[in-house]
């Protein structure tokens, strides 16, 4: 068991590893999201209050769920990286950071087209709307930092440290701004909470794994171009099949960068 | 009872005497390091009145907020120079090396910044408030609630400074990093201003600042620690 466990600690293994799961997690999200968007845009039925435009849920609601989830995902490896010094564990955490970036960015623009024809205004000081945008911004502070930081072992450790940091505090912004929106506005505000139709929350279903996958795919696929680009100089970088090919294409590039020493030698000759 | 990894730590009290002797004195030789953000938050303050129009009943409701931000961004202002000057002549990198509980030398540290930026700020603010219109009630709350917020402050801007040691243009990245986590103390400062201000009991907020300050008390100067370690590590 543990033994098993242990290979994930090998570059190696792991891009072999996410090289082969990463076409299924490809198809299962395809299936998933295809299903999902059917269902939502042409089978579940009109809001008789909002009308169509409540369809926006089966973007907005599986996007501000992952953005929360991919922060966690990028939390607790930054942790492993930072206890068993794992630097796996790190890839992972680097690649997830604009993932999730990106999945608040989507839930925010969705909330705010949502925003639009429910409570007339792009946007509203709403307490869920008020924590993505500051979960955004930790998202950007923590990219920041690791991009500001140039030798790359303490821009990752320095990075893990934010990440947690951050943790620690989502629920305290969290409820805090959910306070805050409550002591601030008028109680009349509409919530998602009011139960929906099973008809309505089957396709959510299906675009919530969808999304899961999505960011499983992205994930991996994210993690392969990271470890490669950290293992460069590793020998069995230089021995993978895909990377050989792309040698055997260079060649050409090499004999131009050779002549001109070519050149002099036959001058001296 | 020496229980620290095998070298010799002095006593707790001798240690903090120590670092507060030494940050008091460098403190006191650059006045201009702690005097500057008190002169910033003055004139941020009375820049709000010039954009918003003097009327007495806008100030005051708006005066709570005003305050609040301001104190944070001044505060934030005195961070950036933390952990710079020990960083840059490897007093830091000795402190790290010393053996010595890297979380007690940090908390040592914070707590000074804090009596030579938060406690004048908190000193100004009853004048401040005064020029916003804010009435001489809410003044006991206003400077309590500063109180427990600078002080959460810049304990959990030490995190950000120390992540941010020794970079180039750490200024605005320190403000990215920091001001997101600060929202907490912002809007619970405000609120307890915002309450008493309009007579109602400001308890709940107040004592909710002063659990967050537990917290940040407890946790912060470890987090400050391991990033200092991080950040001197690096440098080599």
């Amino acid at each position: 068991m543990f033994k098993w466990l242990h290979r994930f600690g090998s570059a190696p293994f792991v891009y072999r590893f996410s090289g082969a799961l990463a076409p299924w997690v490809g198809g299962a999200c395809a299936v998933l999201l295809g299903i999902g968007l059917y269902l939502g845009l042409f089978v579940a039925p009109t809001d008789y209050e909002q009308g169509e435009s409540y369809r926006i849920i089966y973007v907005h609601v599986p996007a501000a769920i992952m953005s929360m989830f991919v922060y966690m995902v990028m939390a607790i490896s930054s942790a492993v990286f930072l206890i068993w010094r794992m630097k796996l564990a790190d890839a992972v955490a680097q690649a997830a950071a604009p993932i999730g970036a990106s999945f608040t960015f989507l839930a925010l623009v969705t909330g705010s087209l949502w925003g639009k024809p429910m409570w007339g205004t792009w946007w509203i000081w709403d307490g869920r709307l008020t924590s993505e945008l500051l979960l955004l911004f930790l998202y950007l502070g923590y990219m920041a930092l690791r991009a500001a930081i140039e030798q790359p072992q303490s821009a990752a450790r320095a990075a893990a440290v934010l990440a947690i940091v951050g943790v620690v505090n989502i629920p305290i912004i969290h409820y805090s701004v959910e306070w805050w929106s409550t002591l601030h506005q008028p109680a009349t505000i509409t919530k998602l909470k009011p139960s929906i139709h099973e008809s309505m929350a089957v396709p959510l279903r299906f675009m919530i794994f969808g999304f899961l996958f999505l960011f499983g795919y992205v994930l991996l696929v994210r993690l392969r171009t990271g470890i490669l680009q950290r293992e460069a100089r590793a020998s069995w970088v230089a021995q993978l099949p895909e990377i050989m090919r792309f040698n055997a294409l260079a060649p050409a590039a090499d004999s131009q960068a050779v002549s001109p020493s070519k050149h002099s030698e036959t001058k001296h000759g | 009872m020496n229980l620290d990894n095998g070298t010799s730590p002095v006593g707790i009290a001798l240690l903090i005497k120590c670092i507060v002797v030494r940050e008091w004195s460098i403190a006191v030789r650059n006045p201009g390091q702690w005097l500057n953000p008190l002169l910033f938050f003055v004139i941020v303050v009375s820049l709000f009145p010039l954009g918003i129009g003097p009327s007495p009943a806008t100030l005051e409701t708006i005066a709570p907020g005003i305050m609040w931000v301001s104190a944070l961004l001044a505060v934030l202002l005195s961070l950036d120079a933390l952990f710079d000057a020990d960083y840059a002549d490897g007093t830091l990198e000795q402190m790290v090396l010393s053996g010595q509980s890297m979380s007690l030398i940090v908390l040592a540290k914070v707590l000074v910044h804090w009596l030579l930026s938060g406690l004048p700020l908190l000193v100004l603010s009853p004048i401040l408030g005064l020029l916003l219109n804010l009435s001489l009630d809410t003044m006991p709350v206003l400077m309590i609630s500063l109180f427990l917020g600078t002080l959460t402050m810049s304990l959990i801007g030490a995190i950000g400074a120390a992540l941010t040691v020794g970079l180039n243009q750490a200024g605005v990245l320190l403000s990215l990093l920091v001001l997101p986590l600060t929202v907490p103390v912002l809007i619970f400062g405000s609120a307890s201003v915002a309450a008493a201000a309009s007579d109602i009991s400001a308890n709940g907020p107040l004592l909710i600042l002063a659990a967050v300050l537990i917290l940040a008390l407890s946790l912060a100067p470890l987090a400050t620690a391991l990033a200092l370690k991080i950040g001197v590590s690096g440098s080599n």
